[in-house]
């Protein structure tokens, strides 16, 4: 193949990649979208591989590392399970912040790479490879700590060193000297030095960083290692000169950093403040004096009263959290929801933009327990509808059902949107205990007198609900 | 030493209810009471004394055996005076009391040196006392009851039908006061398939009335008539002028009338004159809930239902006892929720705990001391100001309002630096990249704002597969055609850092786009 016609094969593989994403937009597009992906993705490795770029020599050693490759992705997507998705993803994460790693550092001991670059050409390749090596360092240890973190291995809780913003300045400051330093060094062995000190301080950087995150902030940290995966992958392609990456990099670049935004925002909180250590470390201190403590009794209930509940409400909303994904209690939810639907109850789901571990984890938890998506529905779209609902059943999720963000403007989530399951007739909230949840802050939803609390591990006690249902 | 509840038969003339049922007693038990039941006392509830005798009460014969041998007595109706002398010392009694009525029952009591508990006094505004707030739901059943009087005594359906015979209208029916007892008459009224209308000098029952099924017919006059604890408050002269205009008015137009205006200790407002009952359609129906009180139609006669000018006026004054086995397994209800509260140890030993504010209200008499009234409530401070909402974040895939002008100013300014710097300063062939970059990175923007947030994780495994586009830059290091071979190449390293390369993006290659093909298989209608 020639280079224009590789050219011309790369611009094809570009468009498919945005109508990937393109598609979306709707479940009922989606699969092509991920068609055109795979697609785009063929072509695009094929027309590199009978480009002008690589000889026949290379063909085996390409097919090795592809079956190899390719047959431990196939083997993990085939055995993982969906409450598992977080881990995965950042899992992936972390390789193709590897990958961007050794490719970097590939090209630059291979002195063919720089022949055709001189001057200020030259600065700006090695700057290229520096900043590409720097980005992808991050991006694969912060991603193996946030795999760490999610999959259990490394606790959830937020490790704060002392003066670890000076810390983090302090590296950064090292990174831009040697970042000189590189740059004018004579041979590569010269600036070996410099890219391998820089490579270690952006590697502690990515574990510090993930490691002073705590667990409810994870969605944030799993679609900011997101954008840098992408980040790392433009900064590739600036060094290789090759569009494809380049246009590919920016496209993922760019969705992981809206994702964080959205993120952030359904969480009232700055992607700073996010990035700068974990909820209520900063301000410690617990709410003001003038905060409203909440305070009463709350209402416990058993299995069958909750049957008892459902079976006589016309309007029912559940509401699911990162408790649900834990117990795996997504299949008896469901359960639930078609013993409720087939008596002509009016069941829908409420998804909070943050509940789990990941962008839109509950919505792939019910989807695989084959709820269908027309009625999992967002926040805004299900807000207004609570005041009309007979029972709003809320499973491990805690923080963002939290009236205390609408009504006392002292507390430490105030203003950060919630869903607001209290408006419904009655509440009822499955928990194993009266603990808090990650941001730490009392819930007052607990003492409403429209609440109910049905204490126990939700998977058991869906169980038994779905029993009641059934006798 | 467990203690006895005594349920007495009621003693008032016309009383069918009774204090407890059957399915109550079990409750009562197994807190740890032993329940003692006069013979008979249920049995105007459909409760007998088998019934009774099955859910593990016992049965005393008379009603002096039971006073006698009962710790706490439960009842309904006001105790009489043949009740409060057999009565002994130590002995509490829970039941309707209205101690501001009756000053001298209250002395009578405490010269028994025993402690009352006037179910009639619970503090109404505590939201815990709601389960035992027996006043509401007596009100409730008499609303229903009041419906259903009004359609015997009516002539023709209430839902309007098309029939072979012909059209039927519906009825209209219009209730005065939508407080308990009115709410439930809208609801009941509104099932039965009429047009119902209700007004109340309390605006915000508003919607209450709405989502029952009512429309809500304003007052044509400004003035906000909610008078605390939940009632209604004395209306000033020009208010009620404008109420009389809209009551004739509606009297004109609708079939049945329902009234149930009352406020606390004055007699019964009066809504419906006499001139309204004439204007009224023949066969029309009145039903005055608060007859008891004086009535808020003038020509009600308590405890009796009466046709004048044609229209029925039914003034009975036990709505609630003639719906005798439902009000007495609410109340039965009640009192058990109450007793919960008194009996939080459940040893089946009450303890009438003052520092309670709700069971301080309840307690008229204590132990011979006249505790009534309460002192006032303690009422938990107001709750603050609703915090000032953030202004709204634009919906997903909303356009945002723009951002001020300065701000964009400021933004653009910086971007031309930023692009003037690069222009000045870069190789042509970096131009050409960068610009790739930018637009790359404005296409992804408007592209991934569309996607919809069901499908983020979708979204971020694919963007997770496609970003394994980085093998590229691996193919071409692996075997790159040789020009000249001038200098050494550190062939073996680079190879084996590309195959790695190579293997790890292979492995988000596959694996990211079958397991976003597995995710998108579930999203199923």
């Amino acid at each position: 193949m020639t280079a224009t016609l590789a050219t011309a094969s790369y611009i094809g593989a570009t468009i498919l990649f945005i109508l990937s994403l393109g598609g979306l937009s709707n479940p009922e597009s989606s699969r092509r979208g991920n068609l055109y992906g795979m697609i785009g993705m063929t072509i695009a490795v094929l027309a590199t591989v009978t480009g002008p770029h690589v000889t026949s020599a290379g063909y085996a050693w390409i097919v090795g590392a592809m079956v190899v490759g390719g047959s431990i992705g196939l083997y993990a997507s085939r055995v993982v399970r969906m409450t598992q998705m977080p881990e995965l993803v950042a899992l992936m994460h972390s390789l193709v912040g590897l990958a961007a790693m050794l490719v970097g550092f590939a090209n630059y001991i291979d002195p063919a790479a720089a022949t055709e670059f001189s001057g200020a050409a030259k600065s700006i390749h090695e700057m290229e490879i520096y900043i590409g090596i720097l980005i992808g360092a991050v991006t694969f240890t912060g991603s193996v700590i946030a795999f760490g973190k999610l999959s259990g291995k490394i606790g959830g809780k937020t490790l704060l060193l002392p003066g670890r913003h000076w810390l983090n300045l302090a590296g950064l400051l090292v990174v831009i000297w040697f970042g000189r330093e590189f740059l004018h060094a004579e041979s590569i062995s010269d600036g070996m030095i410099p890219l391998v000190v820089m490579t270690v301080i952006a590697l502690l950087f990515g574990i510090h960083m993930v490691m002073a995150i705590g667990g409810a902030d994870m969605p944030v940290v799993i679609s900011m290692l997101n954008s840098y995966s992408g980040w790392a992958a433009a900064a590739t392609g600036f060094m290789l000169s090759n569009d494809l990456l380049i246009v590919v990099g920016a496209l993922v670049g760019s969705s992981g950093a809206i994702l964080s935004y959205i993120m952030c925002r359904a969480m009232n909180r700055n992607f700073i403040s996010v990035i700068a250590g974990g909820f209520g470390s900063e301000g410690g201190a617990p709410a003001p004096a003038g905060g409203v403590q909440p305070a009463g009794e709350v209402n416990p209930v058993l299995a069958a009263e909750t049957a008892e509940l459902l079976r006589e409400s016309k309007n029912v909303i559940i509401v699911p959290g990162y408790g649900m994904a834990v117990a795996q209690a997504q299949h008896t939810v469901y359960e639930i929801t078609k013993v409720l639907r087939d008596k002509g109850v009016n069941v829908r789901f409420g998804i909070h933009p943050v509940a789990g571990r990941m962008p839109g984890h509950m919505n792939v938890l019910l989807a695989e327990a084959k709820v269908p998506y027309d009625i999992v529905l967002e926040m805004d779209e299900l807000n207004e509808d609570f005041p009309d609902t007979d029972v709003a059943m809320i499973i491990g999720a805690n923080d963002i059902v939290n009236p205390a963000a609408e009504e006392d403007p002292s507390s430490p989530i105030a203003g950060m949107p919630v869903l607001q399951v209290w408006k419904a007739k009655t509440s009822i909230v499955m928990k194993r205990s009266m603990a808090t949840g990650y941001a730490g802050v009392d819930n007052p939803l607990f003492y409403k007198d429209n609440n109910r609390m049905l204490f126990g591990d939700a998977k058991k006690m869906l169980d038994e609900v779905l029993a009641a249902l059934k006798s | 030493m467990p203690q006895v509840i005594g349920v007495p038969k009621e003693t008032t003339a016309g009383e069918k209810r009774v204090a407890t049922v059957p399915e109550v007693v079990e409750k009562l038990i197994k807190l740890g009471f032993s329940v003692k039941v006069e013979s008979g006392a249920g049995d105007a509830a459909d409760c007998s004394d088998e019934s009774y005798r099955a859910a593990g009460a016992q049965i005393a014969d008379s009603a002096a055996k039971l006073w006698a041998e009962s710790d706490i007595v439960f009842k309904i109706g006001v105790p009489s005076a043949e009740e409060v002398g057999l009565m002994h010392e130590g002995q509490t009694l829970i039941t309707f009391i209205w101690p501001a009525q009756n000053p001298e029952l209250m002395q009578q009591l405490a010269a028994r040196k025993v402690t009352v508990l006037a179910i009639d006094a619970l503090p109404r505004m505590l939201s815990r006392a709601q389960k035992m707030d027996a006043l509401t739901s007596q009100a409730g059943v008499a609303g229903y009851r009041a419906v259903i009087e009004a359609a015997n005594a009516f002539g023709r359906f209430f839902n309007g039908q098309i029939t072979a015979a012909g059209k039927v209208q519906p009825a209209k029916v219009f209730i005065a006061g939508a407080g308990v007892a009115g709410l439930a008459a809208i609801g009941t009224a509104a099932s039965l398939g009429a047009i119902v209308r209700a007004n109340d000098t309390r605006a915000e029952v508003a919607d209450q009335v709405v989502s029952l099924g009512g429309e809500f017919v304003k007052v044509d006059y400004e003035e906000e008539g909610s008078g605390g604890g939940g009632y209604a408050k004395v209306m000033s002269e020009g208010f009620q002028q404008a109420q009389r205009e809209m009551y004739a008015k509606q009297a004109r137009e609708v079939d049945i009338i329902i009234t149930t205006a009352l406020i606390p200790g004055k007699p019964a407002p009066r809504l419906i004159t006499a001139e309204m009952v004439k204007s009224m359609k023949a066969g029309s129906v009145i039903v005055d809930m608060a007859a008891e009180r004086g009535g808020n139609c003038e020509l009600t006669e308590p405890g009796k239902a009466v046709v004048k000018h044609g229209v029925t006026i039914v003034g009975y004054t036990d709505l609630a006892s003639r719906l005798a086995k439902q009000s007495s397994t609410l109340y039965g209800t009640n009192l058990f929720r109450l007793t919960e509260e008194l009996c939080k140890t459940k040893d089946g030993v009450i303890n009438v705990n003052m520092e309670d504010d709700a069971i301080r209200g309840l307690t008229v008499v204590k132990e011979g001391n006249i505790t009534w009234p309460p002192p006032p409530l303690k009422l938990p401070a107001p709750p603050p100001a609703k915090a000032a909402m953030p202004p709204k974040a634009p919906k997903h895939g909303e356009a945002s309002a723009p951002a001020s002008a300065t701000r964009t100013a400021v933004m653009f300014g910086i971007a031309a630096l930023a692009f003037w710097f690069v222009g000045a300063n870069a190789p042509a062939a970096f131009l050409g990249h960068f610009t790739v970059f930018v637009l790359a990175v404005f296409v992804g923007y408007m592209v991934v704002w569309n996607v919809t947030p069901a499908l983020h994780t979708p979204l971020m495994s694919v963007t997770n597969a496609i970003s394994s586009i980085i093998a590229i830059g691996a193919l071409v290091q692996i075997a790159p055609p040789m020009m000249g071979g001038t200098v050494a190449r550190p062939e073996a390293w680079i190879h084996w850092l590309a195959w790695v390369g190579i293997a790890l993006t292979a492995v988000n290659m596959f694996g990211g786009f079958a397991v976003t093909q597995r995710m998108l298989q579930m999203f199923r209608k």
